[in-house]
C-alpha cells in the first residue's frame, strides 16, 4: 500500500514586518520579507508525524501557489522532511482570492495524485480559513478540518476538532481534506541534515496551462471580489498610562466608571 | 425589499448573540430571512422574529449533527434557491466560515469573510474588514453572484424590530457529499458560567506575567465581578496554564468586544492580531517599555498581583 499526501503551504509577508497594500489594492509582498506561514508549518509536522506512524509507503509533496519567493517555503517544508514539492507559479496569478486559489490547488492536486491533502487551519496573512474547505468541495472528497488531533488508518482519517460549544471526534474514508489548528503539535525545527537533504530534493515547476486554466479564471480579473478601499488604520491616541504607586487598582477603576463599564 | 438570507447559529434552539447582530446588519440592506437547521430549529422563531426575522426557513434532520459542515451547506443552498437572496449572511465562527465558503463556491458567487462591518452600496453590500493584524481597514464587495459575507461578533449592536417571523419548514435534500464526514462523538464543552469568550462585551486576559496555572484566579475574579469572558495569551496556554479554547490571537481566537483588558501580557503581534479591534483596551503590566502600552486607552504599569486585585475589590464595592 501506499499513502499520497500532498502538503498545502503559502509564503506569507512576515507578520512582524510592516505589511501594507500596494497601488492595486493587492498584498505588498515586495517591501517585506516572506517565510513559510507559520500555521502551515503544522501541516508539515501532521504529514511527517502521520508518515512516521504509518507501515505504508508515504510519499510527501509540499505544493505552492505563489510568485518566485515562495520556493523559500517549500525548501523549509522540504528541510523538514517531505519528499518533494510542487511550485505553482504565473504571472497572471497575480492578485487572485481565496475561490481562485482554491481552483488551482484542486487541479495542481488532481495532477499531483492525492488520497490525502494536510493544510493549516489558515493563513496568517489573509487568516480567513476558508481554503480548505474550498479544496474539499472542489475535489469533491470529505473535509476534515481544524483538527488537534489526527491519525490515518486502514484508509480513513480521524481526528479531534475543538469547536465553540463543543469537541467532536471526526471520521472519513480516504481521499480526504485534513486542516490542523496549532494545537496539533509543535513542529520539528530543520535539522542541519534536513536542510542539505532539501537541496537535492525535487521541485517541479508548473504554470496555468499546466493545469488547464484559463488565465482570467484567476488572477484581480478572475477575482470574485472587489478591494474597494484600503485605509491604514489611524495611528491610536496615546492613551493613558499611569505606574502603580499602590493606588492602581483604583485609578483603574475610576477610568473604567469614567467610561460606564462599572 | 430585497430578502437577506440570515444563517441561525444556535444550540438546541437557543439563538447565539452573533445572529442577533446579523439580523440588525440584514436590515440595512434588506428584509432578513431567517434559515434554522437541526435541533430545536423551530424553537429558534419567536427571539428571530423579535428581532426583524419576516420568515423563518427551519429544517429538522440528525444528519445536522452527525455529519460535518455538508448537510448545512444543501439547506442554505437549497434555500438560495428558493427565495434568491440579494446577500447571504453567516457567523464568522470557524464553522460558519467554512459553510459560507462552500456554498459561495456552489452558487458561483464572491465571498467576504469577518466583516466588522455592512452597509447597503450601489453596487451590492459594501462590506468593512479589519487586516493585517488591524493595522489596515478595507472595504470590499462582492464583484461576482450573490454576496456571501460572513460578520464577526460584536460587528453591530442587537436591535429589537418585531417583524412577521412566519415559520416555513425548508425542503432539503442532501447532496452525496453531505455524509462524507462523521461525527463518530461529541463533547460538549464544560460551561463555565462566563460568556463566550468571541461574543462577550468585556474579555479579562492574562498572559506570561500571571506565571502559572493557580494564578489565572486573579484573572477570573476580575472578569466575573465585570461578567466578563476570560481570555489568556498563546504564551500562557503553551504553558499550559489555561484551556487553548480560551486563547486570543492569530492563531486563537479573534476578539473585539467593547472592553479589553490584557494582564501580564505583553503584546506581540499574534495577541494584537486577535484583540486590535476591540473598542477600548486596558493593560497592566510590569513592564513600562511592553508594546501594548502602544495600543491602550489606559495602562497602569505595575504588579497585576497588586493591581488586579484591587481593581476587583473596587468594581464589587461600586457595583454594590
Amino acid at each position: 500500500m501506499s499513502l499520497r499526501i500532498v502538503v498545502t503551504v503559502k509564503y506569507v509577508p512576515d507578520a512582524t514586518g510592516d505589511r501594507h497594500f500596494a497601488d492595486d489594492l493587492t498584498v505588498d509582498r515586495d517591501d517585506v520579507d516572506g517565510l513559510l506561514s507559520e500555521l502551515d508549518e503544522y501541516a508539515v509536522e501532521q504529514a511527517l508525524q502521520i508518515s512516521e506512524n504509518s507501515d505504508d509507503d508515504v510519499e510527501i509533496t509540499v505544493l505552492t501557489v505563489g510568485p518566485e519567493d515562495a520556493k523559500d517555503a517549500l525548501r523549509k517544508a522540504l528541510s523538514m522532511g517531505a519528499d518533494k514539492a510542487i511550485h505553482v507559479e504565473d504571472d497572471d496569478l497575480h492578485g487572485t482570492d481565496a475561490m481562485g486559489t482554491s481552483l488551482v490547488l484542486a487541479k495542481a492536486i488532481e495532477k499531483a495524485g492525492f488520497d490525502l491533502v494536510v493544510s493549516g487551519m489558515a493563513s496568517t496573512d489573509g487568516t480567513a480559513g476558508i481554503v480548505p474547505a474550498l479544496v474539499a468541495e472542489r475535489l469533491g472528497v470529505p473535509q476534515v478540518t481544524l483538527l488537534s488531533q489526527v491519525a490515518v488508518e486502514g484508509g480513513a482519517v480521524t481526528g479531534r476538532r475543538d469547536g465553540d460549544t463543543a469537541s467532536e471526534q471526526l471520521q472519513a474514508a480516504l481521499p480526504a481534506v485534513v486542516s490542523v489548528t496549532d494545537q496539533s503539535g509543535e513542529a520539528r525545527y530543520p535539522s542541519f541534515k534536513g536542510i542539505m537533504a532539501a537541496k537535492k530534493k525535487p521541485v517541479e515547476s508548473w504554470d496555468l496551462s499546466d493545469l488547464g486554466i484559463e488565465a482570467e479564471e484567476v488572477g484581480l480579473e478572475g477575482a470574485w471580489t472587489t478591494v474597494e478601499a484600503a485605509a491604514e488604520r489611524p495611528a491610536r491616541t496615546a492613551g493613558t498610562i499611569v505606574k502603580d504607586e499602590g493606588e492602581g487598582g483604583k485609578q483603574l477603576a475610576e477610568y473604567l466608571a469614567g467610561q460606564k463599564f462599572i | 425589499m430585497a430578502e437577506v438570507l440570515v444563517y441561525v447559529d444556535h444550540v438546541d434552539g437557543a439563538v447565539r448573540k452573533p445572529t442577533l447582530e446579523l439580523l440588525t446588519l440584514a436590515r440595512r440592506i434588506g428584509d432578513p430571512v431567517a434559515v434554522a437547521l437541526g435541533n430545536g430549529a423551530g424553537e429558534t422563531a419567536s427571539v428571530l422574529a423579535e428581532h426583524g426575522a419576516v420568515k423563518v426557513y427551519t429544517h429538522e434532520a440528525a444528519e445536522y449533527a452527525d455529519y460535518l459542515v455538508v448537510p448545512k451547506v444543501d439547506a442554505l443552498q437549497a434555500a438560495v434557491t428558493a427565495v434568491s437572496p440579494a446577500a447571504v449572511l453567516v457567523p464568522s465562527s470557524a464553522e460558519g466560515k467554512e459553510i459560507a465558503a462552500r456554498l459561495a463556491l456552489r452558487i458561483k458567487s464572491g465571498i467576504i469573510t469577518d466583516a466588522v462591518d455592512l452597509e447597503a452600496g450601489e453596487n451590492g453590500p459594501v462590506a468593512t474588514q479589519s487586516v493585517f493584524a488591524a493595522s489596515f481597514t478595507t472595504k470590499t464587495r462582492v464583484s461576482t453572484g450573490t454576496p456571501v459575507i460572513t460578520v464577526k461578533p460584536n460587528s453591530a449592536a442587537v436591535e429589537a424590530a418585531a417583524a412577521a417571523g412566519a415559520v416555513e419548514a425548508l425542503t432539503v435534500s442532501f447532496s452525496q457529499a453531505a455524509t462524507g464526514t462523521k461525527v463518530t462523538s461529541r463533547t460538549p464543552r464544560e460551561s463555565t458560567g462566563r460568556p463566550e469568550l468571541t461574543e462577550a462585551a468585556i474579555v479579562v486576559s492574562g498572559g506570561r506575567g500571571v506565571n502559572g496555572a493557580e494564578n489565572f484566579a486573579v484573572i477570573e475574579a476580575l472578569a466575573d465581578s465585570l461578567g466578563a469572558a476570560v481570555g489568556a495569551s498563546r504564551a500562557a496556554v503553551d504553558a499550559g496554564w489555561y484551556p487553548h479554547s480560551n486563547q486570543v490571537g492569530q492563531t486563537g481566537k479573534s476578539v473585539s468586544p467593547q472592553l479589553y483588558i490584557a494582564n501580564g501580557i505583553s503584546g506581540a503581534i499574534q495577541h494584537r492580531a486577535g484583540m486590535q479591534t476591540s473598542k477600548t483596551i486596558v493593560a497592566v503590566n510590569k513592564d513600562a517599555e511592553a508594546p501594548i502600552f502602544d495600543l491602550v486607552d489606559y495602562g497602569v504599569v505595575g504588579d497585576l498581583f497588586d493591581v488586579v486585585p484591587q481593581l476587583t475589590e473596587e468594581v464589587k464595592t461600586r457595583k454594590g
